[in-house]
């Protein structure tokens, strides 16, 4: 236990808030991605964080990410008779992916990522006045 | 003469010590602002000071286990069952961050007393 676990638990949640934003920024590209590898259209995905404790008793807890899961929601049904995926009704079936969600997710994850990077600089400024005690 | 050197010193000691820990405790709960069924904690750094002081050694603070660990109490509820308050941790991070700089310069001050009346 020491000022330095802050870099560990700080670090875990960067990797975190940085794989969030990779799977947004994957959504938000695909977001009109009607056909993917098995001809469906593409499926929206979030990721699962998960506490981690470390030191229970000290209160250290990382973060991961338990998984990647697939939005279950259905696709969204675009009417558009001369695309060539539609269907005899002149259905194209569209990513269900929000995109109004996607920017939230984007801003809330940069923020946290501000917050951690910030914590991880004070945690430094600390440790290296800490290096010049009795000096 | 060396114990007597220790014992001024291990008040100040002793509260960095647990700066640091808060520190790290505040860390986690912000790392952790966006977990499903976080639920920030943080401890009562008087209460630890004064069981680490009774304790002795002071390695009642670097031990860590003596320290009672409490769950914050969640200002608005959240849907994902996590009670990270971003504004109060942030907030007690500064806290902490300013009254860990405050005991080191004591600490210092107080080495700087002791080299002077060495040193002459």
């Amino acid at each position: 236990m020491s000022l330095f676990d802050v870099f560990d638990v700080s670090s875990s949640a960067l990797t975190a808030q940085s794989q969030r934003l990779n799977v947004t920024a994957s959504n938000l590209a695909n977001a009109d991605s009607v056909a993917g590898p098995d001809g469906t259209a593409y499926k929206a995905r979030q990721v699962v964080f998960q506490a981690v404790p470390q030191d229970a008793e000290g209160g250290i807890t990382k973060v991961s990410v338990a998984g990647v899961v697939e939005d279950p929601s259905p696709a969204k049904s675009v009417f558009n008779p001369s695309h060539p995926l539609a269907d005899a009704q002149g259905y194209v079936k569209m990513p269900n992916v929000n995109v109004v969600d996607e920017m939230v997710n984007m801003m809330s994850a940069s923020r946290s990522y501000q917050s951690n990077v910030e914590v991880m600089n004070t945690a430094k400024t600390l440790l290296q006045k800490t290096l010049t005690l009795g000096q | 003469m060396i114990d007597r050197l220790d014992q001024m010193l291990s008040f100040q000691a002793d509260a960095l010590k647990l700066r640091a820990q808060r520190q790290t405790v505040l860390a986690t709960n912000i790392a952790n602002a966006d977990t499903p069924n976080y639920k920030a904690v943080d401890f009562d750094f008087a209460k630890a000071l004064s069981s680490a002081q009774g304790s002795g050694s002071g390695d009642g603070a670097a031990a860590g286990g003596s320290i009672e660990m409490l769950y914050r109490e969640p200002s608005q509820a959240s849907l994902d069952g996590n009670s990270v308050d971003m504004d109060a941790e942030r907030g007690q991070f500064a806290d902490n961050t300013i009254k860990y700089e405050a005991a080191l310069r004591v600490l210092n001050a107080q080495i700087k007393t002791m080299l002077a009346a060495v040193t002459g």
